[in-house]
């Protein structure tokens, strides 16, 4: 059970071979691909950006609490670092368990808190030469930010 | 007064201009700090979708300071 951030390319092939166990029934992989648009704009390339200590430490926390909370063998997840390119893999998570289940769910559960709680950034390149960090503001609200989280804005 | 180092990562650095600087302050708390360099900086996320980690661990935003702390600010993630 690791959590890895990687900075080669991901092999889907070989991090699979990890989940074997003759007690395993099942297996469910979950591939994270660089798209060529998000939210309308033609994306041309990714830069993932993490704090490596935290990020591990983090993403191990996650794939222990899923052994707590899914009957499952095996879990192993890696994110990619770096430049990526349109069709490249950016995460990886794969899971085996005896029953289709426990591996669903724990796939499912795992990648959605990777994305939530990893110290992991995401800065899109798109077609027209622009750039921008996924998920974040750019420019300061109208009033000041602590009245706009008040808001809930 | 007390002085502690402040490091950016992502939207925040290119927002700051900066890795990491040294900031003597008055603020108490994470939270209070994070008010402070935003303010400097032009930081537009709103602190509950960001996260802070002192000398390397996650903390809540009311995590009290200590003098010679290295404060590391993550605007919000987006792995994936």
């Amino acid at each position: 059970m690791t959590f890895k951030i990687q900075s080669e390319p991901i092999d889907p092939r070989a991090l699979e071979a990890r989940l074997r166990d003759d007690r395993a029934g099942a297996c469910v992989t979950f591939e994270g691909w660089v798209r060529d648009h998000n939210e309308g704009e033609a994306v041309t390339a990714l830069e993932y950006e993490a704090h490596e200590p935290i990020a591990v430490a983090e993403g191990e926390k996650i794939l222990a609490e899923a052994r707590e909370r899914f009957d499952v063998l095996a879990i192993h997840a890696e994110h990619r670092v770096g430049a990526l390119a349109i069709g490249d893999c950016a995460v990886w998570v794969g899971v085996s368990a005896a029953h289709r289940g426990a591996a669903f769910d724990a796939c499912r559960w795992v990648i959605d808190e990777i994305k939530a709680r990893v110290p992991i950034w995401k800065k899109e390149h798109y077609a027209g030469g622009d750039s921008g960090w996924v998920n974040c503001a750019t420019r300061a609200p109208a009033h000041r930010s602590g009245q706009a989280a008040a808001t809930g804005a | 007064m007390m002085e502690v180092t402040a490091r950016y990562f992502a939207a925040f650095r290119e927002q700051a201009g900066k890795e990491i600087e040294r900031v003597k302050t008055g603020a108490r708390t994470a939270g209070e700090l994070y008010s402070e360099l935003a303010a400097r900086h032009g930081f537009a996320d709103a602190r509950a979708r960001c996260k802070v980690a002192i000398n390397d661990e996650l903390r809540d935003w009311d995590a009290e300071l200590a003098d010679g702390d290295t404060v590391l600010f993550f605007p919000p993630v987006a792995g994936g």
